[in-house]
């Protein structure tokens, strides 16, 4: 009987869940290793500055305090992080030194770090250290950034770190066709500071083996062998000596797993005091110091024919990065250049993106890096065009969705640190269609700007492209144990996404063994040789499809074994399940081998692969509060192949919900003197169950990626991406008797009162 | 954000806790439920030296509903508001107020006592107490004395306890059935301080005029403050559409609310306006 | 100082700071990880135990205070098999991370026990006071809905 597995596609209850529902998951807060110390950092509270001296004295002699270690402690030079993403020469000024280097240059930048007894204890060292700084002005915005009233990296000379330049065709055919077009509009828009927040604070436990010259770190996530490459760099240690292990982890979203100060300053710290070392950061000091993202400038132009065919896209982005470039700081501003296009055919774009300096904690990726914002920027144009052009929203987009007939289409080129790529496969206009119909658009919509019981009703849509699977490359090794099980040791990492599950329905499918006899072993350096992680959305596509080149390898050592015990060649054996067969002679794969078979295989990528999408929505506005209810948000998207289903759908709410967060709620508010106001969770506003109880995703396989084996793309970042556009729009067909048109996020109720106050005033006056 | 080091003691009479506050000099804090009091220790923004829980005193914690109005002891948890049927009735102003506070964990603990002795600005019972001229019963070393709620709030997080003195229980007056009310604010999401919020009372003479019109609001201040603009615009006057914009405008003008990260003082004015309007038209219909 | 108390059925006592959190005590010194610190100022919930079988919010009582009293963790509403409610959970994948769900479950099971007939509006207004950044709620809400029934035949409270 031949064994024909099929998990993928079912979807499967979590393995995950079983520990996790019982708290019995392990994250980095739960592990404790003998003997170990508590470490709290000493953080600056001033934003921009000199420092003038540091006096430790009187912390080190609190009963309980063991060390203080500051930049002196760490050599001649501070250690600075390089960029794991487009690392250019000409962006090494902007590296972050892992302890800020004689200056200070924003609110939470790690000055020292206390060891202690406990955490407690080593926050009240704290307060006994006396740090002197002398205050500079702040940079908070662009254009003091651009005045220079005051230049964070002196040598540098501004606050300018580079301009990227997203072009399709060339400057002179663009300035031609926007010279031309019929129909040019010119705005500015603005997306709000805001970032991913996820629930589980960092932390790290780093234990070092002095005899065995071994350094431990747990905490690890998303990218473990390029950090562990880093850290080892960093402290003088062969990499072999570095292990990684990633356990639990409590959602990342981009921004959790990129190597950050602390993930130099506690496994240094652990060498230091030979002891095992324990940091978890609290949810103040998160604020400060995790990722920000998606602060975002532009002035942007669009052009159109009269008939309303989109000709062209150009114009300026600024970047608010930060005090420092991030590891992947880059992503975000360089996506709302190359990707502002989304899935509709702009021939002519031209548009550059500069990232600031400023006293702000430093950005990087956070879900759908600067894809959130061109998108939001994107559909306002379209719909503002239309209104213009007095052509129907719906229609407008229509007419210049990418068509499969067009696949594969080009996006921007990107300049310096050259990036192209094009979209891969898709029926834009049919998923389009379905939402369309799904929503009920056409008698929904005839609510349009109407008033019902205080609100106004209005309606949006929008399209999307999600780009995922990021190469070059993923690493799977499957081991058959001697008692027939089968572990995968995977590069990928696990942020929340039910790898566990979704991996093995892939091995049991690629095998064909038994799903309950694989575990997957993720995300820690001991696993495989080389891993790269989950970022981009590529954990299904490059570890699935990895597993899927070992599968095949695992069965040619299978058969190549079995054909020794058989004394046949191994074409002759045949593998069924757990057992292989040769001539109605039959071996248990339990007891093929007195030692496990080791095989390990890579699978290499160069393209993205496109999810793509239509949203549509139904609010109402309440003029008098400012605020907007969504009464009904639909998402439909087609990722080629679903794995799991239940976990796809999951990640598509969830992003939604996030979206939501970022169009309506979420925002990380500076004062002139570069402080954070929004320092916690009763500031920092966060979705919560009955802010949006309507969201509906409907999750397409219409359209295989043809350059994977999975035939799957990427989809866990597509739900928010197109979410402020599609809000900020609505809210302007709700209120288009004023011709309120929301031109920032987020759309709270004070800024929406505000745009009906400028509007009543405007329509009284003319 | 661990809390900082401080002293813990766990009287069992309230003469016990108040001697305990006073030799504190100053530096002893009163905690209950905790709900206010715990963040800003997790934020080090308090630092006292001892705290003095509340646990073990009895009689703090009852619900009495007589021919005097509503008494509520300190301890009286938002829960045990939530549950008592007879406030829908006795007093509906309170019971729909209280509706609002917080989430489902934090009443479980938080009290009232501890929301009037942290008020903040935005905190509906402070909103509550002071539009209902409620009567505050506070034990000192000096002994006991009550005080009116337009006299305990004094400033944003400020009110008129001394550092030795413990409130024990808040009286509302008696409740007539036929009585207009209603409550309304509005927050970023439920559960949230609100933005502003208005809390009013009327009755009606035998021409359907209003008579004792208490309007407050929360959000708008340092404290709970009464619009008695407002009050005096409706005050004689029928229920109507002109007399309602008359008051909102009243109400408008006398106030100058604060501009913060949430929102502009110009939004929460006209905020309070349209939450005056929204009331006065439920309380009418 | 010393405090002693009931968790999960068990007499248990911890030498404490009186600053020490109930989160604190029942993570570090009785080794129960399994309620979370997502924001130890209380508003994400991730660290809701029972207390007297009341839903409260860990890191925002003291471990002093529940001296003599009965503390339930998500531990304590685990067995060999999975709950009703934990498998609900599972089964509408009301869970990815995983960080928040412990203060999920023990917040649907205390409003469960309570109001086994507690409709939706009820259920989001309660779950409002826990965060989660994964699942966008909508498949929590539906596991603790789905979950009432069995809360009904147990008689609720």
């Amino acid at each position: 009987m031949k064994v024909s597995n099929s998990y993928i596609g079912r979807p499967m209850e979590r393995v995950e869940d079983l520990r996790m529902v019982r708290g019995k998951g392990t994250y980095v807060a739960d592990v404790n290793r003998p003997g170990q110390l508590y470490a709290v950092i000493l953080r600056s509270s001033v934003a921009h500055g000199k420092i003038r001296s540091f006096d430790a004295t009187k912390a080190l002699e609190l009963p309980g305090v063991r060390h203080v270690l500051t930049a002196g402690d760490l050599g001649t030079v501070v250690p600075r992080i390089p960029l794991r993403l487009q690392p250019l020469p000409e962006l090494e000024p902007f590296h972050q030194p892992v302890l800020a280097d004689q200056k200070v240059r924003y609110v939470g930048e790690p000055v020292a770090v206390v060891i202690a007894d406990s955490a407690a204890v080593a926050e009240d060292a704290l307060e006994h250290i006396d740090l002197h700084i002398d205050v500079l002005p702040a940079i908070t915005n662009r254009e003091q950034a651009e005045a220079r009233r005051a230049v964070l990296f002196e040598n540098h000379g501004s606050n300018t770190a580079i301009t990227w330049k997203a072009f399709r065709s060339s400057a002179d055919a663009v300035e031609e066709a926007f010279k031309t077009a019929d129909y040019v509009r010119r705005e500015q828009f603005k997306i709000q500071r805001h970032a991913a927040m996820f629930m589980e604070p960092r932390g790290f436990v780093a234990e070092w083996n002095e005899a065995a010259g071994k350094l431990t770190v747990w905490g690890a996530a998303k990218t473990a062998w390029h950090n562990r490459r880093v850290l080892a760099a960093a402290l003088g240690l062969d990499v072999e000596a570095v292990d990684l292990i990633e356990v639990d982890v409590g959602g990342g979203f981009g921004s959790r797993g990129e190597f950050y100060p602390e993930d130099y300053l506690i496994p240094a710290a652990a060498k230091l005091v030979r002891r095992p070392v324990k940091w978890t950061e609290d949810r103040r000091e998160h604020m400060m110091s995790a990722n920000h993202a998606r602060d975002i400038e532009c002035d942007v132009e669009i052009a159109v024919s009269r008939e309303g065919r989109f000709i062209g896209l150009r114009g300026q982005i600024w970047a608010d990065i930060g005090a420092y470039l991030r590891t992947n700081g880059s992503v975000g501003p360089r996506n709302v250049a190359q990707y502002m296009s989304g899935p509709y055919c702009f021939e002519n774009i031209d548009l550059k993106s500069s990232m600031l300096t400023t006293n702000k904690t430093p950005s990087g990726t956070y879900r759908g890096p600067g894809r959130f914002e061109t998108d939001f920027i994107r559909e306002r144009l379209i719909d503002i065009v239309a209104k213009d052009l007095k052509i129907d929203r719906v229609e407008l987009r229509r007419r210049n969705l990418v068509a499969d007939s067009q696949m594969p289409y080009p996006l921007a080129s990107i300049t310096p640190y050259d990036s192209s790529t094009e979209l891969d496969s898709g029926d834009y206009h049919a998923v389009f269609d379905l939402c369309m119909k799904e929503f009920g658009w056409a008698e929904k919509s005839k609510l349009s700007g109407k008033l019902i019981d205080g609100y106004y009703h209005g309606f949006a849509v929008g399209s999307f492209i999600e780009g995922g699977a990021a190469g070059p490359k993923e690493d799977a090794r499957l081991v058959l144990e001697t008692n027939g099980l089968l572990s995968v040791y995977l590069g990928s990492s696990s942020v929340g996404q039910g790898l566990e599950t979704i991996m093995a329905q892939i091995a049991a499918d690629a095998t064909e063994l038994p799903y309950e006899k694989i575990t997957i072993n993720h995300g820690s350096t001991s696993h495989v040789k080389d891993g790269y992680g989950a970022y981009h959305s590529r954990s299904t596509v490059m570890g699935g499809s990895a597993i899927l080149l070992a599968a095949e390898k695992l069965k040619v050592r299978i058969r190549e074994v079995a054909a020794a015990r058989f004394a046949c060649s191994p074409d002759d054996v045949t593998i069924d399940g757990e057992q292989v067969e040769h001539s109605s002679k039959y071996l248990q794969l339990a007891d093929l081998s007195d030692t496990p078979l080791e095989v390990e295989a890579s699978f290499f990528n160069k393209k993205y692969t496109w999810a793509y999408g239509t949203q549509a929505a139904h609010v109402a506005v309440d003029p008098g509060t400012g605020h907007v209810k969504v009464i009904d948000y639909l998402s439909v998207e087609d990722v080629g192949r679903m794995i799991n289903p239940l976990t796809l759908h999951g990640q598509a709410i969830g992003s939604i919900v996030q979206g939501l967060g970022g169009a309506f709620l979420e925002h990380l508010v500076y004062d002139e003197e570069g402080q954070l106001l929004t320092g916690s969770f009763a500031d920092y506003l966060m979705p919560t169950a009955s802010d949006f109880p309507i969201i509906r995703s409907i999750t397409l396989e219409l359209k295989p990626c043809p350059n994977n084996p999975l035939g799957a793309k990427g989809a866990g970042e597509g739900g928010l991406i197109p979410v402020g556009g599609i809000m900020a729009n609505a809210v302007a067909d709700a209120l288009s008797h004023l011709n309120v048109q929301p031109m920032e996020l987020p759309l709270s109720p004070p800024r929406i009162w505000q745009l009906v106050q400028a509007a009543e005033v405007d329509r009284a006056t003319t | 954000m661990k809390p900082p080091v401080f002293e813990y003691a766990s009287p069992s009479t309230i003469a016990e806790a108040v001697s305990l506050l006073a030799s504190g000099n100053g530096n002893a804090k009163v905690i209950s439920g905790g709900q206010s009091l715990m963040p800003m220790l997790a934020f080090r923004l308090a630092s006292p030296e001892l705290l003095v829980d509340l646990k073990h005193l009895k009689n703090l914690n009852a619900i009495s509903v007589g021919d005097d109005g509503v008494r509520l002891g300190a301890k009286v948890r938002w829960c045990d508001i939530e549950a008592d049927q007879r406030l829908a009735r006795n007093h509906p102003l309170l019971a729909e107020a209280i509706k609002h506070v917080a989430h489902y964990q934090i009443r479980n603990r938080g009290t009232i006592g501890g929301s009037l002795a942290h008020a903040d600005p935005s905190a509906e019972m402070p909103g509550v107490a002071l539009t209902c001229d409620a009567q505050i019963t506070i034990v000192g070393s000096r002994g006991t004395r009550i005080e009116k709620a337009a006299d305990f709030f004094t400033g944003p997080l400020q009110t008129s306890l001394e550092p030795d003195e413990i409130l024990t229980e808040v009286h509302l007056p008696v409740w007539p059935v036929a009585r207009r009310w209603a409550f309304r604010e509005f927050a970023r999401r439920k559960g949230d301080f609100a933005m502003a919020g208005v809390a009013l009372f009327y009755d009606l003479d035998e021409k359907d005029r209003v008579v004792d019109a208490h309007i407050g609001a929360i959000g708008v201040s340092d404290c709970p403050i009464r619009l008695t603009a407002a009050e005096a615009a409706l005050n004689g006057n029928a229920i109507t559409e002109e007399a309602i914009a008359v008051a909102v405008r009243a109400a408008k003008s006398s106030i100058d609310p604060p501009s913060d990260i949430h929102a502009p003082g110009a939004y929460r004015r006209s905020l309070v306006g349209t939450l005056l309007a929204r009331s006065l038209q439920q309380s009418a219909s | 100082m010393q405090v002693e108390f009931e968790l999960n059925g068990k007499s248990v006592s911890a030498e404490v700071e009186a600053r020490t959190t109930l989160a604190d005590c029942i993570r570090d010194d009785l080794r129960q990880t399994g309620t979370h610190l997502g924001c130890e100022h209380g508003v994400c919930g991730a660290c809701t135990v029972l207390v007297n079988g009341d839903a409260v919010r860990s890191c925002l009582m003291l471990a002093v205070q529940v001296c003599g009293e009965k503390v339930v963790t998500v531990e304590g509403l685990s067995g060999d098999e999975l709950s009703p409610l934990q498998a609900s959970f599972r089964k509408h994948h009301a869970l990815q991370c995983g960080f928040c769900t412990p203060g999920f479950i023990t917040t649907a099971h205390a409003l469960l026990t309570n109001e086994p007939d507690a409709d939706e509006d009820r259920v989001r207004d309660v779950l409002s006071g826990n965060l989660c950044r994964c699942t966008g709620y909508v498949p929590i809400v539906e596991a603790v809905l789905d979950a009432r029934s069995h809360y009904a035949r147990r008689g609720g409270k």
